[in-house]
């Protein structure tokens, strides 16, 4: 590919790139029509309170007993954790799953539309013993619980 | 026909529960490959979007620390036998795939 064919290319790629920075800017799309948007900065952050912030738009939860968190006491294999989340709050908007003791705590982020219940599962990583964290946003306020999980043999293939 | 993607859904008194499996190394980026002593580059499912009859149900966003071959469930109000649920993923390498399955 010769090399103005590569700047075509390139801008080609730009420009539908930024058409789609400016379609949410004016409304168009609306950020759940994006489905392609994965919360980097909360993926990435290395500190649980970050990754909740850049998830959720605040650090800051509260503990609520309407949120059990279905998981192993004792985790035989790190690399598979079964975690069910379930709260019996009213308009749930989202559910996130963390594990406390991961390089980077944010693993799962469930986003629900009117409609879907507050009641996810799937299988989790844990590098180590340590909590597993449940935060769920309902009218726009934060939720949160923990489960002590147990990790006999840790799960990230170390 | 997609096939890394198993779906069960079942419709029960108003509320359809709906499981699926799907096939993805889910690598976390942080592994070695014990023959090479490379790091195995991260590969696993960024977004799951599930929808029922056209409408999005679910959107979830995964990290790599998402167990190998991962599981999913959840559940929604409505949904009736015939139905049509639908499950797509993308990953962080531009993969994707997607499959549908009826309720029961």
């Amino acid at each position: 590919m010769n090399t103005s064919m590569k700047r075509r290319v390139f801008l080609k790629r730009s420009l539908s790139a930024s058409t789609l920075g400016v379609a949410v800017g004016a409304g168009l799309l609306s950020p759940q029509a994006i489905l392609a948007a994965w919360n980097e900065a909360s993926f990435q952050a290395k500190s649980e309170k970050d990754a909740i912030a850049s998830a959720m738009g605040d650090a800051s939860t509260t503990a609520s007993e309407d949120i059990t968190i279905k998981a192993p006491d004792i985790a035989e294999n790190g690399a598979v954790v079964p975690v069910a989340v379930k709260a019996s709050i009213a308009d749930v908007t989202s559910i996130a799953m963390l594990v406390e003791k991961n390089g980077t705590p944010m693993s799962a982020i469930f986003n629900l539309p009117k409609g879907t219940m507050a009641d996810v599962s799937t299988r989790l990583k844990m590098g180590k013993t340590g909590d597993v964290i449940a935060v769920v946003k309902a009218g726009g306020k934060l939720y949160s619980a923990r489960k002590s999980v147990k990790v006999t043999i840790g799960g990230c293939g170390g | 026909m997609a096939t890394s993607i198993k779906i069960r859904a079942k419709a029960k008194d108003g509320v359809t529960t709906v499981k699926a499996l799907m096939t993805h190394p889910m690598e976390t980026g942080l592994r070695k490959d014990k023959k090479t002593g490379n790091m195995i580059p991260a590969h696993f499912i960024q977004n799951v979007t599930a929808k029922h009859n056209g409408k999005e149900v679910l959107m979830a966003e995964w990290g790599g620390s998402v167990s190998k071959n991962p599981y999913l469930s959840f559940k929604f109000e409505g949904g009736a036998k015939g139905d049509e649920v639908e499950i797509s993923w993308t990953d962080n390498k531009g993969g994707s795939d997607s499959d549908t399955a009826q309720i029961k």
